[in-house]
């Protein structure tokens, strides 16, 4: 199957740019008659962090979950790593494996431990030996700083600890792009930082990644680009510098000035 | 006041034991005995209630029962409790049935299997876990091979089956069938694709709205209409059959309960590693849904369990009906207590023991679970 993936990888991507990662062309979807996300357009480079804001019910978790098939779009395009998104599901698992997903709450599997949450995904999608899996898995485990908790189970760590192990989970899989869907939201302020130090390092490692976030912080230290949506439109896309001191839009404008005004 | 409360500087106060009277045996029994002046009144109600009922009891049952006599008049002769000498009189037909008594050890001999082939199914940390499973997984062939006979054994009729061995034999096969059976039937009615959704429903909605009685019957009678003229299909593995299928469809009702407390999340974190259907399913998903479901389906299990007994009115001979045969007998009449009280001994074994085991495993379940 490796074989006939690599085959389609390269005739789509010599079609487009090497270099963009994910690819969404005139992208629409609907809720029933309810007209959700609207002509989406967007380029993501090999190794750039994107972050995406907006007001809540804007559309941004939704075009993310759109790029790993956790939603469904109804008109234009989805090209993940030369992979075109369609109803094939040999497609969309081939684009599962190689972009992972970090959730507002977390959704670790309660009935595992934290290391068996994280040797999961590659021993059943990446047919990786136990051993293996555990040794990359600790591996993870120590670079999101928690290595001793590999026995426990979730419900027995913070939030905080928690949503380390999401990304560590995630990570496991050797993705080529990283989904973080408001990663923070769920979280208690101190534990805001030690997720956020997590994915600043992930960023340094030159992992493509795309970010829901409220973490105006995050976005000016981490991002290359700021994407604002509202009403399930990009409105604005912007380098960060610009995005915040020169925002072109007056929703931009309203919006920034809400969340940055106290 | 007089001990003087010490005051200790912020941050430094030390754990102290409770006061008197707040622990202890004493603690105990104030709070779960005599709490309120109600709980007193009832705690006192139920100490004389068992007064009057507990002595009695123990009279018949034990110290004014017979072991040994030859009939119920010699019984009464002796003392005037309860008659095991019939029970012992009766017991090998009432375990039995009408197996030969040659062959009986092969019934024996089935039922320690199936002892040992419960003991990796049960317990996950047994030695020689994986080569047990194996076992259990053929047990039901050797158990077949067992107690029906052939090759090399002699031959023996379903219609000689009878007593608790009926029982056991339709209950287990029952539970053992019905689990997988009902998880299909659960799975497929949450399925997307629409007629696997709507033949599981109508499967599962026709079995729960039909009295197991009805289908029994169907078994026993109505089913050889549908068949070519000149099948023999034996009856027991009629019953076998609707048996398990309307186990089935409950525990499929059991289990969708279980599934539709599994958050959303979990499916979505599932399919974004790229887990197929079947995998995030036996991983992921029914793990958690049956945990839940443990309860519910230890109910319906149970519910089985002592459902076997109807096949007593289409005219298989379980316990039950060996038991209520056994009163017809003049030598041992009107011992019917005797009778009843042994098969309810025998079932309330059998179904306090899964009971035990459901808390055994939602307990080691738990573990680690909660916080």
């Amino acid at each position: 199957m490796g074989e006939v993936n690599a085959e389609t990888k390269t005739s789509v991507a010599s079609a487009a740019s090497k270099e963009d990662l994910i690819e969404i062309i005139g992208m629409h979807k609907w809720y029933g008659d309810f007209h959700v996300l609207k002509d989406i357009n967007l380029r993501v480079k090999r190794g750039e962090r994107i972050v995406i804001c907006g007001p809540s019910g804007s559309g941004k978790s939704t075009m993310i979950r759109c790029i790993n098939r956790l939603e469904e779009h109804q008109k234009g395009q989805i090209i993940v790593d030369g992979i075109e998104l369609t109803n094939d599901l040999k497609q969309i698992d081939a684009i599962r494996r190689e972009v992972g997903m970090v959730f507002q709450h977390f959704n670790l599997f309660p009935h595992l431990t934290v290391l068996e949450n994280c040797t999961l995904g590659p021993i059943w999608v990446r047919q990786t030996p136990k051993a293996e899996a555990e040794e990359a898995a600790m591996n993870y485990l120590s670079k999101v700083k928690i290595p001793e908790q590999a026995k426990k189970y979730p419900g027995q760590l913070s939030g905080g600890q928690q949503q380390r192990v999401a990304i560590a989970r995630s990570l496991c899989m050797n993705p080529r792009i990283m989904l973080f869907d408001e990663p923070t939201s769920a979280l208690d302020p101190e534990m805001i930082k030690e997720v956020l130090d997590t994915m600043v390092e992930l960023a340094e490692t030159g992992m493509t990644m795309l970010c829901v976030t409220h973490e105006m912080g995050f976005a000016r230290t981490v991002a290359d680009r700021v994407i604002f949506m509202d009403g399930g439109e990009i409105i604005e896309e912007n380098e960060p510098e610009e995005f915040f001191n020169n925002p072109q839009h007056e929703r931009t404008k309203l919006f920034l000035s809400q969340i940055l005004g106290h | 006041m007089s001990e003087v409360a010490q005051t200790y500087p912020p941050g430094q106060h030390p754990d102290m034991p409770p006061p008197a009277g707040q622990r202890g045996l004493m603690l105990w029994l104030r709070t779960n005995l005599f709490s309120s002046w109600v709980n007193t009144l009832m705690t006192v109600v139920a100490v004389y209630l068992l007064y009057k009922i507990v002595p009695p009891i123990l009279d018949w049952a034990v110290l004014d029962a017979v072991m040994n006599a030859a009939n119920r008049n010699e019984c009464r002769e002796i003392a005037q409790g309860a008659c095991w000498a019939f029970i012992k009189d009766r017991f090998s037909i009432l375990v039995y049935g009408f197996y030969p008594s040659d062959e009986r050890w092969r019934v024996n001999m089935a039922f320690i299997l199936l002892c040992l082939a419960l003991v990796p199914v049960l317990f996950d940390n047994v030695p020689f876990r994986k080569p047990g499973m194996i076992f259990s997984a053929a047990y039901p062939f050797i158990a077949g091979w067992l107690l029906l006979g052939g090759l090399g054994l002699t031959p023996v009729g379903t219609d000689e089956f009878g007593g608790m061995m009926l029982n056991t034999v339709v209950g287990v096969t029952g539970i053992a069938f019905s689990l997988p059976l009902g998880i299909l039937l659960a799975l497929g009615r949450q399925s997307h694709l629409p007629i696997v959704k709507s033949c599981s429903v109508c499967f599962i909605e026709f079995i729960r709205g039909v009295p197991l009685i009805t289908l029994l019957f169907v078994a026993s009678t109505m089913l050889n209409y549908f068949l070519p003229p000149g099948t023999t299909f034996d009856l027991l593995l009629r019953v076998l059959i609707m048996v398990t299928l309307f186990a089935s469809g409950y525990i499929a009702e059991v289990v969708r309960g279980g599934l539709q407390a599994i958050p959303k999340g979990q499916y979505e974190a599932a399919d974004s590693m790229g887990l197929k259907y079947w995998q995030s399913m036996r991983l992921i998903v029914l793990p958690q849904a049956l945990k839940i479901s443990i309860p519910g389906i230890v109910n319906t299990f149970i519910g089985l369990f002592k459902d076997t007994t109807l096949v007593l009115i289409i005219g298989l001979l379980d316990v039950l009906g060996i038991g209520k045969s056994s009163l017809a007998d003049a030598q041992w009449n009107g011992l019917s207590n005797e009778i009843y009280v042994s098969i309810a001994i025998f079932f309330f074994i059998a179904c306090f023991g899964m009971s035990r085991y459901s808390i055994y495993l939602e307990n080691k379940l738990d573990k680690g679970y909660k916080r």
